[in-house]
């Protein structure tokens, strides 16, 4: 690594998720081992075989305006809310407009916008549709939103690489800083996909939990009883900088973004390569990038959906690629997964795991599945070291997407 | 059943009130829309398509230009 490469710093935190409208309130859930997934009790329930999901704990309409809310899909609504949060949690620096960015993407995009205005064309003609559909249904909107409330000019992009979408925003943007394009950069990502035709889409793949009986129990990674995902909404955005930047206007740093190692499995276009090598090389180029060794890294925030085939495999990966014997966790177990907002939230919860030194525990690990290997924090959340630490978010996607993001303390 | 313009006139201050924020009692008869009320051509659209809801009056686009005014609406619903 060059030793006068530009470093990238975490200077603000932004949320909504099923444990809480903010970080704080979030974050205190985690610890707490809380879970976010409840019940579905809209009327479309009884047609699509899984009946709970993790609804966020805030509903958007309360927090927004109510005209600014009904110009944004739902998806916009959290991405919105969540950038403003960073925004002023990094004390809303002045910087000039063409030196800040935003990078911030969704699995899906705005899909029930899509799906209410096409009733709306069906039933009552053209003429009825909001005109604002197409900026609600396009999956750069949320960024294009963000863009315009905090007025960035350096460059506003959309990655769209499903549920390892809020990591690769980050990676990106934190390219985009290194590369001298931005001193300023809001990335992360969003998803509000919880409508009975993504429930029925995703069950149709077997891909997701029918634990009806035991909504709050029905997502635990690494359990042998995992029957599969449970769907959560919500929004995790992070406000990056070069570390000039923010040292120069007295930041708060929470962490440094030292390293991102993306790959692709070009293998199966759901199903992860069965060795895990896509995600291994992923951890191992993100920790060169960062300048670090393998043995560094202390502690990861899974991917770890819930699911029989891909848990496994990541923990191998994990096995493989880091020998220091980190601590690792799937926050998943509680909040559900955000799609294209996990790599987001979980980011955050990496963060925090290094600035406040302690790791949420995995909940619902009563039978750990056998032959894992790898030291999967549970029952309660266990303590970090003192000193210099690192660790990784692991966000991976449909498509064969890997993505690791290396987290330093500050 | 005719309706009245007092009652065209409340609804259409629900409707811009609904879609853009500006208090009710602000929509009243002599506000340009535009000028007065700061509202964009997206925005008239989309109270064109509630009034449209409301009232089953249809504005089609190039009357929309012309009305400026509030009671240029309420006028044009009323007939």
């Amino acid at each position: 690594m060059s030793t006068n490469r530009v470093r990238v710093v975490v200077t603000g935190l932004g949320t909504t998720t099923p444990l809480g409208g903010d970080v704080a309130s979030t974050w205190s859930a985690l610890l707490d081992g809380r879970s976010g997934v409840r019940a579905i009790t809209e009327d479309w329930v009884d047609t699509v075989p899984v009946k709970f999901a993790g609804v966020a704990a805030v509903d958007p309409g309360e927090v927004l305006p109510r005209p600014e809310a009904r110009r944004l899909d739902r998806y916009e609504q959290f991405a919105l809310i969540a950038a403003r949060q960073a925004w002023q949690d990094a004390g809303a620096p002045e910087v000039e407009p063409t030196r800040l960015g935003v990078v911030v993407g969704s699995g899906i995009g705005g899909i029930s916008t899509i799906l209410n205005a096409y009733d709306t064309y069906r039933d009552k003609g053209w003429n009825r549709l909001s005109p604002y559909t197409v900026p609600m249904l396009m999956p750069n909107g949320a960024a294009g939103w963000i863009s315009i409330d905090l007025g960035a000019r350096a460059g506003t992009h959309a990655t769209v690489s499903a549920c390892a979408t809020g990591a690769e925003s980050i990676g990106y943007a934190i390219e985009m800083i290194r590369s001298g394009r931005a001193d300023v950069v809001v990335a992360g990502g969003s998803e509000a996909a919880i409508h009975p035709l993504n429930i029925a889409s995703f069950a149709a793949m077997r891909a997701m939990s029918t634990r009806n009986d035991e909504p709050h129990r029905a997502s635990r990674p690494f359990d042998k009883g995992r029957d599969g995902f449970v769907l959560g909404e919500g929004a995790g955005i992070v406000v990056l900088e070069s570390e000039e930047y923010a040292k120069a206007r007295g930041a708060r740093i929470y962490a440094v973004a030292a390293g991102i190692g993306i790959t692709s499995d070009g293998h199966h276009i759901s199903a992860p390569e069965p060795t895990g090598i896509g995600g291994k090389t992923a951890m191992l180029t993100a920790v060169a990038d960062a300048g670090l060794t393998a043995a560094d890294i202390v502690h990861v925030n899974a991917h770890a959906t819930s699911t029989p085939v891909g848990d496994e495999i990541e923990a191998r990966a994990i096995r493989e690629a880091l020998p220091g014997a980190p601590l690792i966790t799937s926050t998943k177990s509680m909040t559900g997964h955000l799609l294209g907002g996990a790599g987001g939230i979980e980011s955050i919860f990496t963060i925090l795991a290094l600035s406040e030194r302690i790791v949420p525990a995995t909940a619902n690990l009563d039978d750990p599945a056998d032959g894992l290997d790898v030291d999967i924090v549970s029952g309660e959340p266990r303590k970090l070291p003192g000193g210099q630490l690192a660790a990784i978010n692991n966000s991976f996607g449909f498509g064969g997407h890997n993505v690791a993001v290396v987290f330093t303390s500050a | 059943m005719a309706v009245t313009e007092q009652e065209i006139l409340a609804g259409l201050g629900k409707i811009v009130n609904e879609i853009t924020g500006i208090p009710a009692s602000e929509v009243t008869p002599e506000k340009s829309f535009v000028d007065d009320l700061d509202i964009d051509s997206l925005s008239m659209v989309e109270i064109a398509v509630a009034a449209q809801d409301e009232f089953g009056a249809e504005i089609p686009d190039d009357q929309l230009k012309h009305l400026k005014t509030v009671k240029d609406v309420v006028n044009f619903i009323q007939n």
